[in-house]
């Protein structure tokens, strides 16, 4: 087991989500309590092994030391001991007062209470709606200022540098069914239940990308429903935000493809803020190109898989709400030349 | 002179009227043995589902199985495990077992007995029927609302999941009825409460369990029933119910369910060490309250199945500091086997091995429940591949290995032949190696961020070794289940006559015929002490004198 788990630390693949290797603070309070108490199991599960093993061999059948079994003496038959149950009760009691004391710690620190950020704070306020099977993200609140933008499946949260705090205080909210949004190298899960509205936050000072996915299952898709937490460098996220908060481009080039984009029942269920497509169905296409993915982490947001998903989501995503809407190549290729323009 | 006599050939009863004995038959042994049939021939169906969902996880965005067929057979495998195979075989084996062990004739109500096993296998049967309606119900196999809705789970497929639930609790339910009304009224003279073997003892207590357990999963499934069939709004957050409330009625069934499953295993652990030991059970009256510590605090611990629901800090201290007190009960346990296994004169057939078996792994399995009790590493932890690697260690190597250990040491008694012990050896390795090789890497693949129940997973995760030694090792165990089958049919056949009382030992069941008549002893017997044999085989120094 233990072996296992340090070699789970070890193990570099070509992305990492390992829990041992956290970026944020809660997700360190739990690494460090993990540490802990795989010591005190492991010195448990040494203790017991160690008695089992060396029983076996001590007592174990031996022809020559005494006759078979069943026709000579039996060994001297102990009934028990009181003063050795009792130590034997009492000390894994003490053990597990101790972890009781330990956890309730830990848990304090890492469910904290998003109306108190730490002095000095620029706190990110992001509503998280799960859907069968992506992520809505509506941008609330960033350092005091209103935002009220959504996009969707990959979430971009500022670094914190330089002595100020920037944390993340995600509102969890979910569509449909019951979903678990988690990230391992910034933090534990928490649900999205519907009916029910969760608190969950993580803040890094590192820049990077960081990889999970929705743990609860959640019905065909639930291994496709991706999550990808961008954590830029403020200057970054602030171009990001500034970006975000705009209309979709209308380029005037792609007139034709906006039309059949606008003419098809795309619309009913997506969203590309300032014209007709209002649908709150499906993820917000208003700034798409600023993804790196499509399909909730799927496929890289490339012409080519775009292209693909657009002719028939359910080849690249069988069981996906979308369906194929038979289009013909020339409307397929007008639709991507328009939707490849929202940057 | 002699003269050739002619044998009269034994009239075989025609098959016909043996299928109407065993149809209609009352008697506790023979319910007993079609209870461990059935659920054999379910463990061999969950099993092949199991091969399914390895063989699809062994590379990385496979498209060998489409997703809607594995989140199916997903959800069959582990309805079928706990419903239909763990439940029906530890009741079978107690309904053949405590009768004897108490020195009873039948159990208390032998029509009711009857009843329990035909509805645990229609249940079965209907719940598999599922499939009839174009595929079976793809909800998982603890179905949290609101997936199993109409809305989200639109074929009837849900609904027979229901009805066959509700049908096999039937049968769960009065299989513990009687039993818990068996060892209350039918124990012989001068068997106290507190000289009841440590076996009948404790699937006592995990049948005290499934009478609080399973009403409420059946309360549960009529609601979801009423929502799905007359539109009542019971887990329906948009009409105001709440999925919520069925996490946690699901899992006030769902966590002692656990306990009722581990804790016949327990009995039957407790049984064959010491006789293989040769020496009494170290700390009797520890073991028997401890059992009761197990049964009442299971109740209190449902919680830590939903950590990560985002309850108050204080409910998640307060479940979290519960679920590590069951340690203490299960830790006394451990050591007390312990004890009994030192200074003992082991004899390493079989049953004991399963028995060591069990103890090296039911270990793990308890502290890597410590780990997931422990609240903070449970939101990592909780629905990642370490549960599921957690409490298959639990489930195979603690009830699973105990059962076995249990199978073999009452295979003479059942049958009246001895099994093949190199078949049993053969078993033995191929399931622990296999094992090892499944269930381990699945605690990394967990901490490397890898979610259950998903049918494939993306190629830069870093996941695929250990999902290929997963599979690797589910192909290693599944040999070792049909060798145990193998086994059982061909030792009816080839086994050596086995002898009344093959392993020397004490409690009741060995003081009759094997297999036994259908009234089990001529006479009832009379008891002093908790090992009533050994006082007749140490007229001496009887147990009774230190009791």
């Amino acid at each position: 087991m233990v072996g296992f788990i340090l070699l789970a630390d070890g193990v570099s693949g070509a992305q990492n989500l390992s829990i041992f290797d956290p970026a944020s603070p809660s997700a360190e309070s739990i690494r460090a309590l993990f540490i802990l108490v795989l010591a005190v199991t492991g010195a448990i599960f040494l203790l017991v092994e160690g008695v089992l093993i060396y029983s076996i061999i001590r007592f174990r059948p031996r022809a020559a030391a005494r006759p078979a079994a069943g026709e000579g003496t039996e060994p001297p038959q102990v009934y028990g001991s009181m003063p050795i149950e009792i130590a034997w009760t009492a000390a894994p009691g003490l053990i597990v007062f101790l972890l009781a004391l330990i956890l309730t710690r830990a848990e304090y620190e890492v469910r904290v209470n998003p109306d108190n950020p730490p002095p000095g704070a620029k706190p990110l306020y992001v509503t998280v709606i799960g859907h069968q099977w992506w992520w809505e993200y509506v941008y609330e609140k960033y350092d005091g200022r209103q935002l009220g933008f959504i996009t969707a499946n990959e979430l971009h949260i500022p670094v914190s540098e330089d002595g100020v705090p920037r944390p993340a205080y995600l509102t969890l909210l979910s569509a449909d069914v019951c979903h678990s949004l988690w990230v391992p190298r910034l933090a534990g899960k928490t649900d999205l239940i519907p009916g029910r509205t969760n608190q969950m936050w993580f803040q890094s000072s590192e820049v990077d990308l960081y990889l999970g996915q929705c743990a609860e299952y959640c019905g065909t898709q639930h291994a496709h429903m991706l999550l990808r937490v961008n954590v830029d460098s403020v200057a970054q996220f602030q171009a990001w935000l500034d970006n975000q908060a705009k209309p979709a481009v209308d380029d005037i080039a792609v007139r034709e493809g906006r039309d059949a984009f606008l003419s098809q029942s795309c619309i009913n269920c997506h969203r590309v803020r300032g014209t007709r497509a209002k649908g709150t169905y499906a993820p917000d296409l208003t700034h798409l190109m600023s993804r790196q993915t499509l399909a909730s982490g799927m496929v890289p947001n490339t012409r080519d898989e775009l292209r693909k998903w657009v002719a028939n989501p359910q080849q690249v995503k069988p069981g996906c709400l979308m369906p194929a809407f038979g289009l013909s190549e020339r409307q397929v290729d007008l639709i991507i030349s328009y939707l490849t323009t929202l940057n | 002179m002699a003269t050739a006599i002619e044998e009269p050939a034994l009239e075989r009863p025609a098959w016909s009227a043996t299928l109407h004995e065993w149809i209609t038959t009352v008697d506790h042994k023979k319910i007993g043995i079609m209870y461990i049939l059935v659920a054999l021939v379910f463990l061999v169906i969950g099993g092949a589902e199991a091969m399914v969902m390895r063989f699809q996880l062994l590379w990385a965005e496979s498209k060998a199985v489409p997703p809607d067929f594995f989140n199916q057979v997903m959800t069959m495998h582990g309805t079928t495990m706990i419903f239909f195979a763990a439940m029906p075989i530890l009741a079978g084996v107690a309904n053949y077992i405590v009768p004897l062990q108490i020195g009873a004739r039948d159990m208390a109500f032998p029509r009711l007995n009857a009843l329990g096993l035909w509805a645990t296998l229609f249940g079965g049967v209907l719940a598999y029927f599922s499939f009839a309606t174009g595929g079976a119900p793809a909800i998982g196999w603890f179905a949290y609302a609101p997936l199993t809705e109409r809305a989200f789970a639109r074929s009837a497929a849900t609904d027979f999941w229901i009805i066959g639930l509700l049908v096999s609790g039937v049968g769960s339910l009065s299989g513990a009825v009687n039993l818990v009304t068996t060892v209350l009224t039918l124990r012989c003279p001068g068997m106290t409460l507190r000289k009841i073997p440590l076996y009948t003892w404790m699937a006592f207590w995990a049948n005290v369990q499934i009478l609080f357990a399973i009403p409420p999963l059946t309360a549960s499934l009529i609601m979801l029933l009423f929502d799905r069939l007359l539109g009542a709004h019971f887990f329906d957050a948009q009409a105001g119910g709440s999925p919520y409330l069925w996490q946690h009625l699901f899992w006030f069934f769902g966590h002692p369910e656990v306990y009722i499953l581990v804790l016949p295993a327990f009995g039957m652990v407790s049984d064959v060490i010491p006789v293989f030991s040769r020496k009494v059970i170290f700390g009797y009256e520890f073991m028997a309250v401890a059992t009761i510590a197990i049964a009442f605090v299971s109740f209190g611990v449902w919680a830590h199945h939903m950590f990560c629901v985002g309850m108050t800090r204080p409910a998640d201290v307060y479940f979290a500091a519960a679920s590590l007190v069951v340690g203490i009960p299960t830790g006394i346990k451990v050591f007390n086997w312990l004890a009994t296994v030192y200074g003992g004169h082991l004899r390493m057939a079989a049953p004991m091995l399963f028995c060591f078996g069990f103890l090296s792994m039911f270990v793990i399995g308890g502290l890597t429940g410590i780990m997931l009790a422990v609240t903070p590493m449970n939101f990592q932890l909780s629905d990642s591949y370490f549960v599921v690697g957690h409490f298959h260690w639990v489930i195979i190597g603690g009830i699973l290995m105990g059962l076995f250990a249990g199978l073999y040491y009452w295979y003479p008694k059942i049958t009246g032949r001895m099994y093949s012990e190199r078949l049993a050896r053969w078993q033995f390795w191929l399931l622990l190696i296999g094992f090892l090789l499944t269930f381990g890497p699945m605690h990394v693949s967990g901490m490397l961020g890898m979610p259950r129940r998903i049918y494939t997973y993306p190629v830069d995760r870093g996941w695929e070794l250990w999902n290929q030694l997963s599979s690797l090792g589910a192909f290693i165990q599944a040999p070792s289940y049909l060798i145990f089958v193998w086994n059982v049919i061909i030792s009816l056949k080839k086994g050596q006559p086995a002898g009344d009382d093959p392993w020397d030992g004490w409690t009741l069941e060995w003081a009759t015929t094997s297999p036994p008549p259908s009234y089990n002893f001529e006479t009832i017997p009379t008891v002093r002490s908790r090992r009533p044999l050994w006082d007749l085989k140490h007229p001496d120094d009887p147990d009774w004198k230190y009791e």
